[in-house]
């Protein structure tokens, strides 16, 4: 266990109590897996556009995630139309992967229309 | 390049660091800490100043207050979420407020005694969070800085409210105009406690400003703050109680008085007017909404099951 101590905005550091916290945490009841799932959020600003991620929150069923969602994410108009998906359903690709996945769209530049050229007497192109 | 110098490389040319990105254990360690704490002290920010939502003077008032705090829990929300994607749990970071591990803003130990300090709070609280959250749009970690420009959004109408309510109250009666100066007289010097502990007392200031975590010292915002305040002040005709309060003409900086550490150090410490007050109500909270937590959840699995039935 490192101790850090550091002072940011809301931050003391780590209390003294910290030494013997090891067992309270263990004896603790919560923590114990009875948290309700995380729900991913989309929300559509408004008509037209796409849904976008707007954050997540823990709710007990779809019903209720979309409930609080209004009263987080659309307190000042910000949506007309929320999404919502348990997280555990998002696959998501490798950070690692990254290399792989995207470095083969680099060397492929006569993808975009700028990489020809064309005389300027040709119009409306 | 190893990964710590990859990792260090990314946060020199400013690209974000996202939640699955490989980072430093010390990195994420920090970040849990100060996000967590950020996010207990928009939770118990709200004790404070629900404390006068039932006698809030007028329904225009009152409306603006529960806004207000219905906001801290909004953003409460989006930093507990923001902690989450480094791999705690909901649940973990309230134990670890619940049992003292965790520390909040120590500004909220103190009571809030006359309406005014409502304004105080809107006025100079969230004045000197929002300088200190301001930079923190920009932080290294992506989720946090996401949450913070959520946050700064809403939180200028905050200050903003404090100061219009303070500005009535200075042009209102003599007993108003006193009870004015008195909640300013009260909230000014924890207010500048709010930035921190002084540079050289913050021995790892280097560290997250290194990663990109802070972008300004303790000092340098507390600085900031007082020539704001120490403008703003004239235009409500009240005084800070510093007595040495003066422009600086060759710093083009204010000068201030010394800051009582050793009070901030025992509010800090859990000897405050109202540690044991406002932590008790966060228990109690958390361990009477015990029953509705397990009812939802009870609900949920109740109605799914009725659907698989159906379904087969």
């Amino acid at each position: 266990m490192i101790t850090i101590r550091k002072f940011y905005y809301g931050d003391y550091g780590e209390s003294k109590l910290d030494s013997s916290s090891d067992n309270e945490t263990s004896s603790s009841p919560s923590g114990v897996g009875g948290e309700w799932p995380l729900w991913e959020v989309f929300i559509r600003s408004k008509q037209g556009l796409d849904h976008k991620h707007a954050g997540s929150l823990h709710a007990a069923d779809a019903t209720m995630a979309i409930e609080n969602a209004r009263d987080v994410y659309t307190r000042r108009m910000e949506g007309i139309s929320i999404w919502v998906v348990e997280s555990k359903h998002i696959h998501a690709s490798n950070p690692d992967d990254a290399d792989a996945l995207y470095d083969p769209a680099n060397d492929k530049a006569y993808r975009h229309p700028t990489f020809y050229n064309l005389p300027d007497a040709v119009k409306h192109m | 390049m190893n990964l710590e110098e990859n990792f260090q490389q990314k946060v020199d040319d400013e690209i974000k660091i996202e939640p699955k990105d490989w980072m430093p254990e010390k990195y994420r360690q920090t970040l849990i800490r100060q996000i967590s704490q950020h996010a207990h002290s928009e939770i118990v920010g709200m004790l404070p100043e629900g404390n006068w939502i039932t006698r809030a003077p007028s329904l225009r008032r009152k409306a603006i207050l529960i806004a207000k705090v219905q906001d801290e829990a909004g953003h409460g929300l989006y930093l507990y979420s923001a902690a989450e994607t480094l791999g705690i749990s909901r649940d973990e970071m309230y134990d670890q407020l619940h049992t003292g591990k965790a520390k909040y803003s120590s500004i909220f130990n103190y009571p809030t005694l006359t309406w005014a300090d409502i304004g105080a709070i809107g006025w100079l609280v969230d004045g000197a969070a929002i300088l200190n959250q301001i930079p923190l749009c920009r932080t290294s970690f992506g989720p946090y800085a996401r949450a913070m420009v959520r946050v700064c959004k809403e939180e200028s109408f905050h200050q903003r409210q404090g100061f219009e309510l303070l500005l009535t109250l200075s042009q209102g009666t003599e007993a108003q105009k006193k009870m004015c100066q008195d909640a300013i007289n009260r909230w000014w010097w924890p207010s500048l406690m709010m930035f921190g502990p002084n540079d050289d007392a913050s021995p790892h200031t280097a560290q997250s400003m290194k990663w990109k975590i802070k972008r300004f010292t303790n000092d340098e915002l507390r600085q900031k703050f007082i020539d704001m305040i120490a403008e703003q002040v004239k235009v409500l005709n009240m005084t800070l109680p510093d007595d040495e309060l003066k422009w600086n003409e060759e710093r083009k900086h204010y000068d201030f008085g010394k800051i009582n550490w050793e009070e901030f150090w025992q509010v800090v410490g859990g000897n405050g007017p109202c540690n044991k007050q406002r932590l008790d109500a966060r228990k109690n909270a958390w361990a009477d909404g015990e029953w509705v937590r397990e009812a939802a959840t009870a609900y949920a699995e109740k109605k799914l099951a009725k659907q698989t039935t159906n379904a087969a």
